[in-house]
Parts: C-alpha cells; sequence; structure tokens
C-alpha cells in the first residue's frame, strides 16, 4: 500500500506557539507518488499551516507543537520526520521536500547563483556539474530559453512570473522528491499563471507535489487528488474529478460551488 | 471663511517657519564658505598645527573615527543580528533595544566624562585609545539600530526560502539575509561615520588633542575638531583665520558622506 505514496500524514495535529488550541486536529492524509494534491479551504482553515508543516519549516519559529506522524517513504524505508531533531537532519528533508511561496522569493545574487545555491549547499563543488545541473534546471522550468544570455545578471531584474519559474528551478534542482506550493500564483497575472500551471502539470513526472490553492479552478485544471479542508479538520478526501463532481459531504459541495468561503 | 482665513494664517506661519531655517542654514553655510575658503590654501594641507596647518589633526582625527567604525561596525552588526534574527523578541531583546535607543541620544558629553574617568583618570593622561573608545560608544548604538532596522525590511519569505532549500539558519542571515539588506546597512555605517567624525565633545577630553604629527595613541592625539575648538578661542586673527578653515574642510568632508549615502540609498539596487 505504501509503494505509491511518498508521504502519509497520520493523526496528526499542529498547535501554534502561545496558543492552547491546536489549529489541525487529527489529520489524515496520504500523498500519492507522482501526482498532484491540492488542499482547498477557506482562509484560516489551515492548509497552509498543514503544507508547512510538510517541510517543518515552522521550526523557524520557537515553541510551534506537532502530534501525531508525518511519514516520508523512499526506498521501502520510512521516516516519521517529526522526529527530527538534529539541524542536518533538517537540511536532508528540506532538500528532499523543496517548497514554493506565493510570492516569488529570488535571492539577491545572479540568476546562476540563485539556481547554484541550494545545490552548493548540498555539497555539490565541481564547476561542471553545477554548470549542468543548473541548465538543467532551468530547462526544466522552462525559462532557459530566456535566461541563457544573461546567467551573471540580477535575478531581482526579472518579471513576477520569471521570478517564480526560477524559484521552481532553483527548488528541483536538488531533484527533491516532494515540492510544496503555497499559492505558487496568486501574486502573478494570468498569463505567467498559465506558464506556472502548465509547469507544475510537468513536473508531475519528476516528483509529487502539493499545491495550496484558493483558485478552485486551479485546482480543478491542474490536481489528481484533492483535501477540502475546513476550520482546522480535514473534511473529504478523494480524487479531483469525484470532489468537483460528485462530494460525499455537504460543506465540500457548498464551498465548491461557492456558497460560502 | 473662517476655515479660508485659518488655512491662510497656517499656510504663512508655516512658509515663514521655513524660510527661516533654511534662512539659517544658507547663512551658515555661506559664511563658512566666505571666511573658510579664504583660509584655505595648499600650505595647511602639508603643515601641521605647531606650523600652521591641519595635516596631523586630519589624519588624527580620521585616524581615531577608522579605528573606531572598525570596533563599533562589526560588534553594532552582531548585535543588531543577534536582535533581529536570533533573541525571537524576548525581554532581554526588548531591554537591550530600548538601551541602545536611549544610548543613541544620550549627550556625547556624558559619554566623553565616562570615558575619561575609566581611560584617562586611571593612566594620568590623555591617549588616543580614550578617544577612540568614546567614539566607539557613539557609534554602537546607532549600528546596531540600522542593522535592526534595515534587516526587519527583508522580508521573512526569503529567510524562508533559504531554510526551505536546506540552507542552516546562520549561512541563510550571512549569505542571503544581509545581502539584502547591504545597501541599507551600508548607507547607516556611512551617516554614523559622518556623525562621530565631526565629534568635539567626546574627545575634548579623552584624546583632547596634539600640535606635533604623531600615530603614538597612548599619548595626547591631534584632532580636528577638538582644534577647532581651541584655535576659536584665541586672540590671535592667524588662529581664527585657521579654525574657518578646518571648519570649512570639515563640512565639506561631513556633507560628502551624507550625500555618498544619500546616493546609495537612491541607486539602490
Amino acid at each position: 500500500m505504501s509503494n505509491n505514496l511518498v508521504m502519509d500524514i497520520k493523526d496528526f495535529y499542529f498547535t501554534y506557539a502561545g496558543v492552547d488550541k491546536p489549529s489541525l486536529k487529527g489529520i489524515n492524509l496520504p500523498i500519492k507518488k507522482n501526482r498532484i494534491t491540492a488542499l482547498i479551504g477557506p482562509s484560516g482553515c489551515g492548509k497552509s499551516t498543514l503544507l508547512r508543516s510538510m517541510n517543518r519549516i515552522h521550526d523557524l519559529y520557537p515553541g510551534n507543537r506537532y502530534q501525531g506522524e508525518i511519514i516520508l517513504y523512499r526506498d521501502g524505508e520510512e521516516e516519521n520526520i517529526l522526529n527530527i531533531k538534529k539541524e542536518n537532519d533538517f537540511i536532508k528533508l528540506r532538500q528532499r521536500v523543496g517548497m514554493i511561496f506565493q510570492k516569488p522569493t529570488p535571492f539577491p545574487m545572479s540568476i546562476y547563483d540563485n539556481v547554484a545555491y541550494g545545490l552548493k549547499l548540498a555539497g555539490v563543488k565541481s564547476k561542471s556539474e553545477l554548470d549542468d545541473r543548473v541548465e538543467e534546471a532551468l530547462k526544466d522550468s522552462a525559462i532557459w530559453e530566456e535566461t541563457k544570455d544573461r546567467l551573471n545578471t540580477s535575478a531581482l531584474g526579472m518579471s513576477g512570473g520569471q521570478q517564480q519559474r526560477l524559484c521552481i528551478a532553483r527548488a528541483i534542482a536538488l531533484k527533491p522528491e516532494i515540492l510544496l506550493f503555497d499559492e505558487p500564483t496568486s501574486a502573478l497575472d494570468p498569463i505567467s499563471t498559465g506558464a506556472i500551471e502548465e509547469l507544475i502539470a510537468k513536473l508531475r513526472d519528476e516528483v509529487s507535489v502539493v499545491i495550496v490553492t484558493h483558485n478552485m479552478q486551479q485546482a480543478s485544471r491542474l490536481s489528481d487528488y484533492t483535501a477540502f479542508m475546513y476550520l482546522g479538520d480535514l473534511i473529504e478526501y478523494d480524487k479531483t474529478e469525484k470532489m468537483f463532481l460528485n462530494p460525499s459531504k455537504k460543506l465540500t459541495e457548498d464551498y465548491i460551488t461557492g456558497r460560502f468561503g | 471663511m473662517n476655515r479660508l482665513l485659518l488655512n491662510k494664517i497656517i499656510l504663512v506661519l508655516s512658509t515663514l517657519s521655513a524660510i527661516l531655517g533654511i534662512g539659517f542654514l544658507f547663512w551658515i553655510l555661506i559664511t563658512l564658505t566666505y571666511k573658510g575658503l579664504s583660509a584655505i590654501n595648499l600650505d595647511i594641507f602639508t603643515h601641521d598645527l605647531v606650523n600652521g596647518g591641519i595635516r596631523n589633526l586630519l589624519i588624527g582625527q580620521f585616524t581615531m573615527a577608522l579605528i573606531a567604525s572598525a570596533l563599533a561596525v562589526p560588534i553594532g552588526m552582531f548585535a543588531g543580528i543577534w536582535l533581529r534574527e536570533y533573541s525571537n523578541n524576548s525581554k532581554l531583546a526588548f531591554v537591550i533595544r530600548n538601551l541602545s535607543d536611549i544610548m543613541m541620544s544620550a549627550p556625547s558629553i556624558v559619554i566623553g566624562v565616562f570615558v575619561f574617568a575609566i581611560f584617562v583618570d586611571p593612566f594620568g593622561s590623555y591617549n588616543g585609545f580614550a578617544g577612540i573608545i568614546a567614539l566607539t560608544i557613539m557609534m554602537i548604538p546607532i549600528i546596531i539600530n540600522t542593522t535592526d532596522n534595515m534587516l526587519a525590511l527583508v522580508p521573512k519569505e526569503l529567510r524562508e526560502a533559504g531554510i526551505a532549500l536546506g540552507g542552516s539558519k546562520h549561512k541563510i542571515i550571512l549569505q542571503i539575509v544581509i545581502k539584502a539588506a547591504k545597501v541599507g546597512i551600508t548607507t547607516g555605517v556611512l551617516l554614523s561615520f559622518a556623525r562621530i567624525i565631526g565629534e568635539t565633545a567626546p574627545l575634548l577630553f579623552t584624546s583632547a588633542n596634539n600640535q606635533f604629527f604623531t600615530m603614538d595613541l597612548t599619548g595626547q592625539f591631534p584632532s580636528l575638531t577638538v582644534s577647532i575648538y581651541n584655535l576659536a578661542t584665541y586672540p590671535d586673527e592667524q588662529s581664527r583665520q585657521l579654525a574657518w578653515g578646518a571648519s570649512f574642510v570639515l563640512t565639506v568632508i561631513v556633507l560628502a558622506i551624507n550625500l555618498a549615502g544619500r546616493y546609495l540609498t537612491r541607486h539602490k539596487k
């Protein structure tokens, strides 16, 4: 059963620092390998909180509490990422589980250095290997043609859509097993959004994707599986087609048809 | 009708105030330029104070200010980085941030007296090190404040993006966050340098002054600003002329550093 899973979230609770009540309450969610899973739900439902648990970026801020299990699978091995305590293991986790943010986050350095940065952190030293992997990542993110002649110029001079694709290139350069997208197109115009969606759809062959989105059309266009969350609970999870055409729960139907949220 | 009248009164008052303020500023600058320029010639840059020049004074002033910066910039930056990136806004951070802000507005003469008590009195003589320490104390809170505020402007997503790529916190801070705040911090350093290069009170009874050229920081050390203070009170015309010249040179230096800071901010990338 675990063969087609890259991650399995089991009975997961998350509580923010300084708060008594958990923001996520007993979440169970499988993440299927080489598939796109969308997390939808109204603002404050906990979908970003859940996403940010999957690479434990929450740990950047002290005092947050986890409970339950988030199992990461690879080659028959499994690891509960909630048990990670050592800095080195965090770094390994984040190399396996990449993340793209809502606003593009290019580093204040050249396009080349942006993509090479994660590789250097991962210990790649040889210049020729760096060159190859930067080129490969930029090609895979469909911005090689736009950037190959100006790899040494600042990434801050690119358009928002290009910057976001650069951030994707930077993440896939590390060849992660999972990529987490936190509303990756909500700060972009429709044309850039289209380009990013196309790219994400293509990435499915290489990597498993979890995407948080406010945009219902985006979830239905893009994803294979959809999870609907509400007030810290996972209400329903199923194949996207089923979720949008024939949801089992009344709440899901109300949200998807725009009756609230 | 009353509203319109009030509007006019306020407009006239604020215009007059602006003219008054700017008027004084220009008065100072014009007098300084007029009196200063006539005192300036190549000779004063090639001779020491004892021979009627300011060469040793300029070198002394810059030596103290540069060494003070070399001490204050790293200390202040690390403190600022700790406050913004590592303290998690704890109580201690709150106390330090506020103390630093208070220090920033502490009268510079008070810092001078403090350093006199600690580094001059026990050794029995004015010395250049004491001057450097006084300037360092003045500069540290400014650098802390600048670093703290400039780091606060870097969006937290940039830090998260670095962490999400497998970076450790200190690497992300040193390689990305500082880089993103570089222009602001550099400007702050320049402006704080401009501030201390023109200070007199902290040097008055720490480094005091020296008529001769020296690089010996254990004794009295030449200072441009203290010299201006001394020269201006001498009765002879020549000394007062030199004071005008020195003031003009100092003003040009401070102005140039300030303009450089502004230029950086405006052309930041």
